[in-house]
């Protein structure tokens, strides 16, 4: 996998802890070229946007970035990053393309938008086999719980976006406020000797201050995390009891490469979840791209990219 | 599909449920529209080309306060969206 390492920061700029590595990789063991459909799924989320590609049904490549202030953009430099890796594939070779996400009626060469709600459900299916049945996506700004059947069709769904508590968010202010690289929280919140109790608020504002006030006290920073991580485990169980968590069990998003709230939030539940050799992240757009190839399929390639 | 709109807070859980399943039933088009006097409801395509109600975006981060005239504090004994839904399909958490 070929990974973008970000950005140092220049003489004099504030470091941003928050800041999680962007990725671009593609199958180089496969040809494009012997696809007789290409699809494409763009997930542009409130804080990360991802492009996945297919070949006939068959991952072939992603880019992961940071969204920007402009969703158009943001799924644009998304699959622009896929398409120079892909070494000669353009825009008019995908064949079906399906935008979801937050930003998923800007996506300016979608043929059809699709709810993250059934992406995430249908990229799980696809990312940790038809026998996972709840699906946990903790994204940048909300959080979602989804039943699913064995096809990866969504049986049950909720999504929290009102609040911040329980996000990749929460999570990038804790980051930012204890200068500890977002990467390395999950890690250091097993570095205490004792494990401590939640803080009392997951609310990302009065988090921070409570955050503050236990450093003040004397709490180390890894104990802080260690203490914030479980809130986050605790809020999210409450969001997944409301809809009944059956096994197997997975989760999608950025917070699933935390194992501080991965393995909290696992011990909470007495229930481990489906490991996956993919990135996280994708699941959405990765469900985006096979809704497209089903598209395709069923009612041919649309006139547009016919032409193109 | 049971589709959950609504939220968790500090204050508690506000979710009206719609099981699709039932909505897609409805013999009276959809009278939970007609019935909700804050115009909550509309019928959307959902992503499995179904007709179903739902909750209309701007009001799935408010229903404690939407509803709240609805509840028996507003005078009510019932509430018209459920009473209207005759497939049973709609359900509040509070």
């Amino acid at each position: 996998m070929n990974t973008t390492a970000a950005a140092a920061p220049a003489a004099g700029e504030k470091k941003e802890y928050w800041r999680w590595q962007e990725s671009v990789w593609v199958d180089e063991t496969k040809n494009w070229r012997d696809a007789k459909f290409i699809t494409a799924g763009i997930d542009v989320g409130s804080v990360s946007s991802q492009a996945v590609v297919m070949c006939d049904g068959e991952l072939y490549g992603y880019s992961s970035m940071r969204t920007g202030s402009n969703s158009p953009d943001s799924a644009n430099n998304a699959i622009k990053s896929v398409l120079e890796k892909a070494g000669g594939m353009t825009l008019d070779d995908l064949q079906f393309v399906v935008g979801t996400g937050y930003g998923r009626v800007n996506v300016p060469f979608a043929n059809k938008a699709i709810t993250e709600i059934a992406c995430h459900a249908r990229g799980a299916n696809y990312m940790g086999g038809s026998s996972i049945r709840t699906i946990l996506d903790m994204g940048g700004q909300d959080c979602k719980a989804i039943h699913c059947d064995e096809r990866g069709k969504v049986t049950n769904f909720l999504m929290n976006d009102k609040c911040a508590a329980g996000t990749g968010r929460g999570m990038e202010v804790i980051a930012d406020l204890m200068q500890i690289p977002i990467a390395d929280l999950g890690p250091r919140s097993f570095d205490v000797d004792v494990e401590p109790p939640a803080v009392s608020s997951v609310c990302v504002v009065f988090a921070k201050s409570e955050a503050l006030g236990l450093l003040k006290a004397g709490w180390s920073k890894n104990k802080v995390v260690a203490a914030y991580c479980q809130a986050m485990a605790e809020r999210v169980v409450s969001l997944l009891e409301r809809i009944g968590v059956e096994k197997d069990f997975f989760i999608t998003g950025g917070i699933a490469k935390n194992p501080g709230v991965v393995k909290r939030l696992e011990r909470l539940l007495k229930l481990e979840s489906v490991q996956t050799k993919y990135d996280s992240q994708i699941a959405g757009a990765l469900g985006a791209a096979l809704f497209g190839y089903t598209l395709v399929q069923k009612q041919g390639v649309p006139a547009k990219a016919a032409s193109g | 599909m049971i589709a959950n709109y609504g939220y968790k807070d500090g204050s508690g859980e506000y979710y009206i449920s719609i099981d699709t399943d039932k909505c897609t039933q409805c013999p009276i088009e959809h009278a939970c529209t007609r019935a909700c006097p804050k115009d909550m409801y509309e019928i959307i395509t959902d992503d499995y080309d179904d007709r179903v109600a739902a909750i209309k975006a701007p009001h799935r981060k408010t229903l404690a306060y939407d509803c709240t005239g609805c509840k028996p504090a507003g005078g009510h004994t019932t509430l018209p969206c459920t009473t209207a839904c005759t497939p049973g399909a709609i359900r509040h958490s509070w």
